[in-house]
């Protein structure tokens, strides 16, 4: 089994990322130069958070559009998982691997903070290892992350919503909102249900000294559904 | 033949405009009254082209593939020379 960081001008996340698959997971990882395209087969790519290209244009416009991003959707499309966080997510987004799109914070500023998500859909390769409801802690820090449906195109059905902002108890509401999400929603699937976009940080609650754990079992998660395909 | 083109790119009708608020609020603090505020971003864009559709048409394109997110923009494209 063995993953891939891709890592574009601007990434940031790309070695905390590999860092919690390689040492926690105890998983193959390889961090990717864009330039350098994908060499092999992976049974995953994550697109990690940063300011790919400045944000120029768009958060995640620019890194949608380089020929390393035909590979993951060619990678997509074979079925292999794709994880999109905070950038990545947006670069996702871009490229329309999953529905809708990411845009500026209903406040236009940048936030960066623990929240709560719940667990909308358990069902998935990306969040096996939790229960459906399931409110972890988690967080994040972007300025470009209101998620918006694409009407035009039907918008978001339940089952492609993975994560939802909540309280702590589990409560799916405006005041727990930050970026004013269309319903609340941060984490939608695409693809054959093997694209997940996201929009929090789940390799910042990955470690016991950071403070929360819960983010770990998205990658465990992907563990498990590469192994049991195996 | 060289063409200046002239690209407009705004939000949508309806879709939140947090800066055009923000700005709002900045103005009415400066004292200025205004009852509706929306931005865009114009490109200026410089082409070689066989005529003046080919040069529209290439600009559209630039849209839809690059310069717009179709889900909350709209654009226009304006030849000018």
């Amino acid at each position: 089994m063995r993953f891939a960081v891709v890592q574009f001008g601007g990434s940031n996340c790309d070695r905390d990322v590999a860092h919690v698959i390689a040492d926690i997971c105890g998983v193959d990882c390889d961090l990717v130069w864009y330039k350098d395209r994908l060499q092999r087969k992976y049974d995953a790519i994550v697109l990690p958070g940063g300011f790919s290209y400045g944000d120029y244009l768009r958060a995640g416009a620019i890194a949608a559009r380089t020929p390393v991003m035909d590979e993951v959707v060619r990678h997509a499309q074979e079925g292999g998982l794709v994880l999109g966080i905070c950038n990545g997510a947006q670069i996702c987004a871009e490229r329309g691997l999953v529905p809708g799109t990411f845009t500026m914070n209903a406040y236009p500023k940048f936030i960066c903070r623990w929240v709560y998500i719940r667990i909308e859909n358990a069902m998935t390769p990306f969040t096996n290892r939790f229960k459906n409801g399931e409110v972890i802690r988690i967080p994040i820090a972007h300025r470009e992350g209101r998620y918006v449906p694409d009407q035009a195109a039907g918008g978001v059905s339940d089952n492609q919503v993975v994560f939802r902002f909540c309280s702590r108890d589990g409560a799916v509401i405006d005041e727990y909102n930050p970026n004013g999400s269309f319903q609340n929603i941060t984490g939608v699937l695409g693809g054959h249900r093997n694209v997940l976009a996201m929009m929090p940080h789940p390799e910042r609650a990955s470690d016991e000294v950071l403070g929360s754990v819960d983010g770990r079992r998205i990658f465990s998660s992907m563990v498990q559904a590469i192994g049991e395909r195996a | 033949m060289r063409f200046n083109i002239r690209i407009t790119v705004s939000l949508k009708e309806g879709m939140l405009d947090p800066e055009a608020r923000a700005i709002q609020g900045a103005l009415k603090n400066l004292g200025f009254e205004t009852t509706a505020l929306s931005t865009s971003r114009l490109f200026h864009i410089s082409l070689e082209a066989l005529d003046r559709e080919q040069a529209e048409t290439l600009g559209l394109q630039m849209c839809e593939r690059l310069l717009a997110n179709p889900i909350i923009h709209r654009y226009s494209v304006e030849v000018l020379q």
